[in-house]
Order: structure tokens, then sequence, then C-alpha cells
């Protein structure tokens, strides 16, 4: 069961954008950071544990010259107080009828993986000091936009999936990071976005616009649960990676949290709901664990100007 | 964001721009021959082809201010008048109907479904005019051409702008409060019951699978709402059941039209944003709007025909005391060029600006676009 925390207020309303909610947790000052897309503009700010907000942060897009600005990547401190590094890219082979953005990001080791409008999904490297983050790969598999990306801490072997990116048209590609990205495996999409992705221990999450999560092997691509969560197209998915809990959230107000498991028998994943809760008239849009034990989760809707947070009794 | 997403924008706004004027046409009880003129002239204008022809180029949306330029100028192309208060009122009951479909569409391409629901009730106000009729079914033609084929990730993508364009406005109006359809504090029912979207399962099933793709396991689990199937998918032909209701005319000649002007948002932030910082954009967004409404071919008043003036309320009075009483943040702003220009504290945007000043010509000889600016800068 789940109880209602104070919300946190943001100073925009969040936009209709898909995994617009993130999460960090910092332990080690007893600090959270929120990340909420407005519009033009991006909202990140931290709050105490009780969920009281201690500062609030506006990003823009940095303007480029000309009429339409260059694609761009930013990279900041994660309180978004400096920007330590921006990417623009070449629009130029985008036809006229194409709209041009970056979509999906996601950080596996020292890279972080960005998604484009073209399918292509830029890798950079982070170097662990100093400012020189460069542009390592692109990885071209995808024909349609990314819609998300997903990553997991590397198992060791070296055929071990840890990342995972999505599209436009449901497929999904597994890869192994590294300085040559290796893609995997692909499981085919059915004609449907799949508008968010997570990863745990092999098994790959994923969220569709008809309102289905499905689970697959990543190792093998096949599919293990097919789940009609919900009834409008799901918004975001997260994982609690301690406790392998799921939680999906979509357009028609509701969030459902599921537990994964290991069959004893077969070996092969089994789902089981756990929980689920409305959020009256709110279409929602992002939702995250707030830790990582899964016992609280925080969610944003369409033209609410707040956070909403919840934590287990 | 989507760059097909105009012409929806456009469509359905002037479809509920129509209703709402048909409605008051006739509660005011202009003459038949009157309305029926004004009915013809707006959609024949809307429908034009040139119009069209700007309108379904891949372009980012217009702003709020420039778009609402184009309805003033819509619902200015015939013998009819509407004072700055009842423009205001028409078209925020154009931008909050649209919304609640927006909103409501079970699945992004039903939005589709919404453009044809309007474009059908377009075709049945208009009145003897087999010409006008037949510029609406172009327009038929081009949207099923262009829209018909596009994705599901398209149509999502075309949702969330047009939910971008629509953040923060939460007027509240009478018909979709005594509906139920909308709460006092201006937001949105959303129902947890109904049928599903065409192509959604109704919620409630998990299924288990083995590593060979059978089913070893199917539970069920509580999911809150309470779904029903879809009954069929809405016809996208030049006729047929669209099945969906969203869009249809919901002013019958006896339901008022009353909006509530408390801002619901206290969110000003956003707001103020948006016009403190100088729009680098203007010139682009003038040069647009110029193409567009120059290809509008305005039916210029000629004739013994007198024009008359329609109120969006029920008495002048209550007209009047609106104009003065409209909160600050709602007001909507027709571009002004003078006042762009004088916006503009980056003096290399206002030499381009220059590049628009209006000369002492006789208007006979001035070509469309300067015409159009001319009377732009007399508002």
């Amino acid at each position: 069961m789940f109880r209602r925390e104070r919300s946190i207020p943001l100073r925009g309303s969040a936009a209709a954008l898909c995994n617009n909610l993130s999460v960090l947790q910092l332990p080690s000052c007893n600090l959270t950071h929120f990340g909420v897309v407005h519009g033009p503009s991006a909202q990140l700010l931290s709050a105490a544990p009780e969920g009281v907000p201690l500062a609030q942060r506006q990003l823009h897009a940095k303007e480029g010259a000309g009429v339409s600005p260059p694609l761009i990547t930013q990279m900041y401190e994660s309180d978004g107080s400096v920007m330590v590094y921006w990417h623009a890219l070449d629009a130029g082979d985008a036809s006229l009828v194409q709209a041009v953005f970056a979509r999906g990001i996601a950080a596996s080791g020292h890279y972080v993986c960005v998604g484009t409008w073209a399918g292509r999904v830029l890798v950079f490297d982070i170097p662990t000091k100093g400012p020189n983050i460069v542009l390592s790969e692109e990885l071209a598999r995808h024909q349609t936009p990314i819609t998300d990306i997903a990553t997991e801490p590397a198992q060791g072997q070296d055929c071990v999936a840890d990342t995972v990116t999505a599209d436009d048209s449901g497929l999904l590609c597994v890869w192994r990071s590294g300085p040559k990205f290796k893609l995997l495996t692909q499981i085919p999409g059915f004609g449907v976005p799949c508008s968010s992705v997570q990863l745990w221990q092999g098994t790959i999450a994923a969220g569709y616009g008809n309102g289905q999560v499905r689970l697959y092997e990543a190792s093998t691509g096949t599919i293990h649960v097919q789940i009609n969560a919900h009834a409008r197209a799901i918004c975001a998915l997260d994982l609690a990676p301690e406790v392998g809990k799921l939680l999906s959230a979509a357009e028609d107000t509701f969030i459902h949290i599921w537990k994964l498991s290991r069959s004893p028998e077969g070996g092969y994943i089994e789902v089981e709901h756990c929980h689920g809760e409305c959020m009256p008239d709110t279409q929602l849009c992002g939702a995250r664990f707030c830790d990582p034990s899964g016992s609280s989760f925080a969610v944003t809707g369409y033209d609410l100007a707040e956070i909403l947070r919840f934590s287990s009794m | 964001m989507s760059i097909r997403t105009l012409p929806l924008l456009f469509l359905n706004l002037g479809g509920e721009m129509l209703y709402i004027l048909d409605q008051r046409l006739r509660a005011q009880n202009i003459p038949g021959d009157k309305a029926r003129k004004v009915m013809n002239d707006i959609i024949s204008t809307m429908f034009n082809q040139k119009f069209m022809e700007e309108l379904f180029k891949p372009q980012e949306l217009y702003s709020k201010k420039a778009l609402r330029t184009v309805y003033d100028r819509l619902a200015h192309a015939s013998i009819m008048r509407l004072n700055q208060a009842s423009m205001d009122k028409l078209y925020d009951l154009m931008t909050m109907a649209f919304k609640y479909q927006v909103l409501l569409c079970p699945r992004p391409k039903d939005v589709l479904l919404v453009t044809l629901n309007h474009l059908d009730a377009i075709k049945g106000l208009i009145q003897d005019s087999p010409t006008i009729l037949h510029q609406v079914d172009e327009t038929f033609r081009q949207l099923t051409d262009i829209y018909g084929g596009l994705s599901a990730g398209e149509f999502q993508l075309i949702r969330q702008t047009l939910l971008i364009f629509f953040q923060d406005l939460h007027i509240r109006v009478s018909i979709f409060l005594k509906d139920k359809v909308q709460n006092s504090n201006g937001r949105f029912v959303l129902p947890v019951s109904g049928p599903v979207p065409w192509g959604t399962e109704v919620p409630g099933l998990i299924r288990t699978f083995n590593h060979k793709g059978e089913e070893v396991k199917k539970t069920e689990f509580k999911h809150g709402g309470s779904y029903v199937a879809a009954p069929k998918e809405g016809s996208l032909e030049l006729y047929g059941d669209r099945v969906l209701k969203l869009g249809t005319n919901m002013y019958s000649a006896n339901r008022p039209v009353e909006t509530h002007m408390s801002a619901a948002s206290k969110n000003l932030a956003s707001r103020t944003q948006e016009s403190i910082v100088p729009n680098p954009l203007a010139k682009e967004e003038l040069n647009l709007l110029a193409r567009l409404i120059g290809g509008m071919e305005m039916q210029k008043p000629s004739g013994p025909e007198p024009g008359f003036r329609l109120n969006l309320f029920t008495t002048d009075e209550e007209e009047e005391q609106a104009a003065l009483t409209r909160p600050e943040e709602l007001s909507y702003e027709v571009i002004n060029i003078q006042a762009t220009q004088d916006q503009l504290a980056n003096d290399e945007l206002a030499r381009i600006m220059g590049e628009f000043e209006i000369t002492d010509q006789s208007r006979r000889n001035a070509s469309k676009g300067d015409d159009w600016l001319a009377m732009m800068d007399e508002l």
C-alpha cells in the first residue's frame, strides 16, 4: 500500500512527452534531483528527504545561429549549474517532411547514448576526469525515430547485453557497450511505438503505445510475458533494481507496480501485479522510483505543475 | 516536434469556429440569407485552394499570436463583424473544445477522425454551393492522402505537439461544466471506463510464455478501470461511420456558449517568458503568415449588402463588461507589426523588420501581402 506524500511544486507544468521525469538520488548528501521538461526548457530541482524543495533551475536550449537551430545535445553538472558539453548535429540529411529532434538518453559505463529522429544512436565517451567528451560512435540500426534507451551495469562477461534501444516502430535493438558497440539481437515491433524500455538482469521490459508491457529475454529476444497493462499508451517505465520491481505509467491515469522474478522450474521470467494507483484526470507523462528498493515513487502529468510523490506505508 | 500538425490544428479549430458562429447566427435571429452568405463566405475562404496549399506544406506550428491573427481574418471574411470581446470569447471556446478533443482521443490516430467529423459537419453547413462543397472534398482528399499513411509513432508526435500548443489553458466552458466533462478547476475529466482504443486490449491479463513461445500461464489482475473492447475502427472514407463522437457539433440552437473568465491557471511564469524573450523567428513567422493569409481570397463587402455585428454574449452590456474584466494573462494579442518592431531590442532584427515598412500608396496598387500588413497595423 502506498500513501500520498507532499507534492513538489514546479515552475512550469510538465509537457506531454514520454519518460518526462528523471530522478537522481544522491544519498551521500541526502538530496534527490528531479528533472522535468516543460516545453522549450527543462526544470531541474533538488529536494530534501521529505520532498521539501530546495533549489530550482531552468535549462534552455542553446540558441544556434541561423533560422533553424541546429539539433543540440547539452550536458550539465547534475545540479544544472554548469554546462560541460554541447553537440550540434548535422540535420542536413533530414528530408523536408521530417521533424528534427533528439529523444532517448541513457548512460552505460562511461558511455552516454542519445537517440535521434533519424533512428541514429549517438554514443558519447565521457572521461572520468576533465571535459573531453567525444562522440565515439553512431549506431545506425533503427529506421524510425528513437523513443527510449535503457542500460544496466555490465555483468562482466563479454556477450551480456547492457544496452537496449527502442524506436517508433516498436523495434528493440539489444547491444553490448564498448569502444565499438556490438549488436546482440533485435526484437521486431508490431506496428506500435515502444515508448519506454528498461533492462534488468538480462530481462527487457518494454512499454508500448497500445498499453501493453512485454518482457523479453535480452540474450535471445524471446518474449516471455505479455501484460495487457493499460488502456492507453504507456508513457514511462522504471525499475527498482534491488528488488526487481517494475513501475508502469500510462495516459490512462494509472500507474501499476509489478514484481519480476524467475520461475523455480523453468527459470523463465514471471510477473506478479503488486499495486495500482489512479491519478484522477491526469494524463501521466513520467514516473520513476525514488529509491532502488522501490519503496517510493514520483509521477508527473500533462498540464500538472507539480511532481506527485508516493511512499509505501 | 512534428511539422505536420498545422493543417490538423487549423481545420479543427476552424470547424469549432463554424459550429459556434452557426449557433450564434441562429440565436441572434440573423436573417437566413445573411447567415447563409456569412457561412458560405467563411467556409469558402477557409478551403480556398491557394490557402490550403500553403497550409499543407510541412512546417512548424505558428505561435498562438500568429494563429489568432489568422482566425481574426477568417471571421471577418464576410459581411459579419465581431468586437474584440466576442472574438476573444470565440477563440477561447474554439481552443478549449479542440484541446478537449485531442486529450480525449483514444489513440493518437483518432485526431484524424476528429478532423473528418469536423469536415463532415462543415459540408452540412454549406448551402446551395456545389463549388464550396467540392473545395471541402478536395481538402478531404489531401488530408487522407497525407495522413492516411502516417505511422502510429508519427501520430503520437502530432498529438504531443498539439498538447504542447494547448498547455496551461484552463478556461472553463459552461457547456463542458454542465456536461461534467470539465472540472471546476478547468481540468478535463478523463474517464476510466468505456471502450479501449482500436488496437488496444482490455487491461487485466498477464500471459506467460516459455522459451518455445508456448503459453504456460494466464493470470488476471485488477486494473482499476472498467473498460470494454473497442466496437470497430472509424472509417477514413469520404462517407463512412467515424465511430468517434469527438469533433461533432455539440452546440444546438438552445445550448448557450458561455465561458467563465476567472483564470484557473495561476502559472504566469511560463507565459511572461514567452513575451519577454525577443522572438528571433519573428521575421520568419511573419513571412509564413503573410504567405498564408495572402492565399486567403477575401470577399470584400461590395454592393448594397450591409454588414452586421455578431455578439457572442447574450447582451451588448455583457459584451462590454467582458471586455473590461478580461484578465491580463488571457488577453490575445493580434500581431501588430509596429509593436513587434518596438519590442525587438536587437538592432539587426529591427533593420530586417524595416523591410516590412508600409508606404502610403493607395491600396488598389499594393499587392495582397501589403494590403494585409496595412490592415494589421490599423487593428
